[in-house]
């Protein structure tokens, strides 16, 4: 009798299990297949960081070289250079010599490497940046064979990214010439 | 448990050196990945007397990443992405009891809107833990399907999370004063909708698998861990819950805004993994009635403090603890009034909750042993820090 009844609850179960994944079967597939298919919320996806550009000017970064965000990166994955100001009485060298930012007289950055390989995106630089020159660009598709490649130079990334956008409203250029 | 070690194969099981045996029946196994690259890296040797356990001994140490020694090499803010590494699956919790320490330390007010969200974003992220838990460990018994429902409604919940906070999985996103970014706009609708969804899908979780007589007969009187030894033992979270103690530092010690949200803390006397199984269970539900009183009642506001870049709290210590979804998480901040802390201790419930197993594991089954030890939701990372 004992047995009977088990043999019973385990058809139940049974049973039920099937049900469920039975319903399942027919329900609306859930999975992207990715190569073939792309998620659509990347929006709000916080891929590598990439410089902003001023808004009269698409391709002129906002960043004034301070390194904050070098500073403030947990990993070093930042590395900023401008021209190194010459050393009183010397001619200034050329090419000019290079040194990490800031650097006396050095509004803008020369080079803006991000190695992104060592990034963990957590943001501080973003956060710390006091021109708002940095953002999360929402982009996940970095694929590379080698670490070299993973260091991204933010200026190139702008200025073609200045370069393929719509062209911006021109500002106002009469009250200007008035 | 003096008999068995008196038969038992001498020698030591951490290092692996041993004497050969009383008898031929005995058995030295070692359980467990052992390539670093895997995550999630724990080894049990085991010694076995036909299929059951004489001893069980846990080997640490596999990914052991040093994050107490990396905080006192970075600033306070630079250390943040760390907390989100030391337990993947829950990020948030120790994300908060980081930042709360050192708000602690410095006096840092949060405001109000900022400790709303830091709710809703801990509770959302301890659902997905605990469905993570839920389906991995009915894929030790044997089960593949759940995994794949698990998945389905954790998936649901990054997307949320990923809406706020960016990223998926290793958030860093409740700094120190406050949050990172504000949710956006249909953060609220949203919660409420996967709120609706899971409760809608948790009958289906039942029928399909905590009613199964498979399940029951796996779980049911295995692992039965008495109130003593879990105390002991410093146990905490669902493993002591399950034992009937309702312990939650959210209830006992309650941070943030916890005081002013109801939810249930459940509790089962049984002790056994079933009874560990049903705790999660129903904190599923209890933090989906946390997040929807959240979000319905979100206030406006800033959501973070001032804190100045160039962040040095003052001379002192704090320590701050928060409900995990594996236990008690602890946060011990000691500055010397530098830029960098001067000691940061992590308690992870994982570890003490691990100890258990060396205990709950002899006498029983090889097979019984895999299910006391899913029962315990041990996530590697954090025990070996
Ligand atoms: S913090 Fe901003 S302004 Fe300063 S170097 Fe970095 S990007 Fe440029
Ligand atoms: S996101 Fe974090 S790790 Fe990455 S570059 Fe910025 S500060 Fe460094």
């Amino acid at each position: 009798m004992k047995r009977i009844k088990k043999a019973f609850t385990g058809l139940k179960s049974l049973a039920v299990g099937l049900g469920v994944t039975g319903r399942a079967f027919y329900a609306k597939n859930v999975t992207v297949i990715y190569p073939k298919e792309e998620v659509d919320n990347l929006a709000s996806y916080r891929g590598h960081v990439e410089l902003v550009g001023k808004e009269d000017a698409p391709d002129v970064p906002k960043c004034v070289a301070c390194g904050s965000c070098a500073k403030a990166c947990p990993s070093n994955a930042f590395t900023i250079l401008c021209p190194v100001p010459p050393k009183e009485g010397e001619a200034a060298s050329d090419p000019p010599v290079m040194g990490p930012a800031p650097q006396r007289g050095a509004k803008t950055p020369s080079k803006f490497i991000l190695d992104f390989s060592l990034c963990s995106l957590c943001g501080q630089c973003v956060k710390t940046c006091p021109t708002k020159g940095l953002r999360f660009s929402n982009d996940p598709y970095l694929v590379s064979f080698t670490r070299e490649d993973l260091k991204l130079d933010l200026l190139a990334r702008l200025h073609s990214q200045a370069a393929n956008s719509q062209p911006v409203p021109v500002p106002d250029t009469e009250s200007v010439d008035k | 448990m003096h008999d068995a070690f008196d038969s038992a194969i001498r020698g030591d099981l951490s290092s692996a050196r041993f004497e050969p045996g009383p008898t031929e029946d005995k058995l030295i196994l070692s359980m467990g990945p052992q390539h670093p690259s895997t995550h999630g890296v724990l080894r049990i040797m085991l010694e076995l007397e036909g299929e059951y356990i004489l001893r069980a001994e846990p080997i640490l140490g596999y990914i052991h990443r040093m994050h107490e020694w990396m905080a006192e090499q970075k600033t306070y803010l630079q250390f943040i992405p760390n907390m989100g590494r030391v337990d993947y699956l829950h990020a948030m919790a120790w994300n908060w009891a980081y930042a709360g320490a050192v708000e602690r330390l410095a006096g840092i007010e949060v405001p109000e809107r900022a400790e709303y969200i830091r709710v809703a974003v801990t509770e959302l992220n301890r659902i997905s833990s605990h469905l993570v838990w839920w389906g991995a460990y009915l894929l030790d018994l044997g089960a593949f399907t759940p995994i794949l429902y698990a998945f389905d409604d954790r998936e649901q919940i990054l997307d949320i999370l990923q809406s706020a906070t960016g990223s998926r999985l290793t958030y860093s996103y409740i700094t120190i004063g406050g949050v990172y970014d504000d949710v956006p706009d249909d953060f609220r609708e949203r919660c409420i909708e996967f709120v609706n969804r899971l409760r809608s899908r948790l009958p289906m979780y039942r029928d399909l698998v905590t009613d199964n007589v498979i399940l029951r007969g796996r779980c049911e009187g295995i692992g039965v861990l008495p109130v003593d030894m879990a105390r002991r033992y410093g146990a905490t979270g669902p493993v002591l819950r399950g034992s009937g103690v309702a312990s939650d530092v959210r209830r006992c010690e309650p941070y943030g805004v916890y005081d002013r949200f109801e939810f249930r803390v459940p509790t089962y006397p049984e002790g056994d993994a079933m009874a560990r199984y049903k705790v999660r269970l129903d904190e599923l539900e209890a933090s989906c009635d946390i997040v929807e009183q959240v979000v319905s009642s979100l206030p406006e506001g800033p959501v973070t403090a001032k804190v100045s870049r160039v962040f040095k709290p003052p001379k002192g210590e704090a320590c701050m603890a928060v409900e995990g979804a594996r236990g008690k998480i602890l946060v011990h901040v000691r500055s010397d009034g530098g830029l960098k802390p001067y000691r940061v201790k992590l308690r992870a419930p994982g570890f003490s909750n691990m100890s258990l197993f060396s205990e709950l594991a002899q006498g029983v089954l090889l097979a019984d042993a895999v299910s006391i030890l899913g029962s315990l939701d041990l996530v590697i990372p954090e025990i070996d820090r």
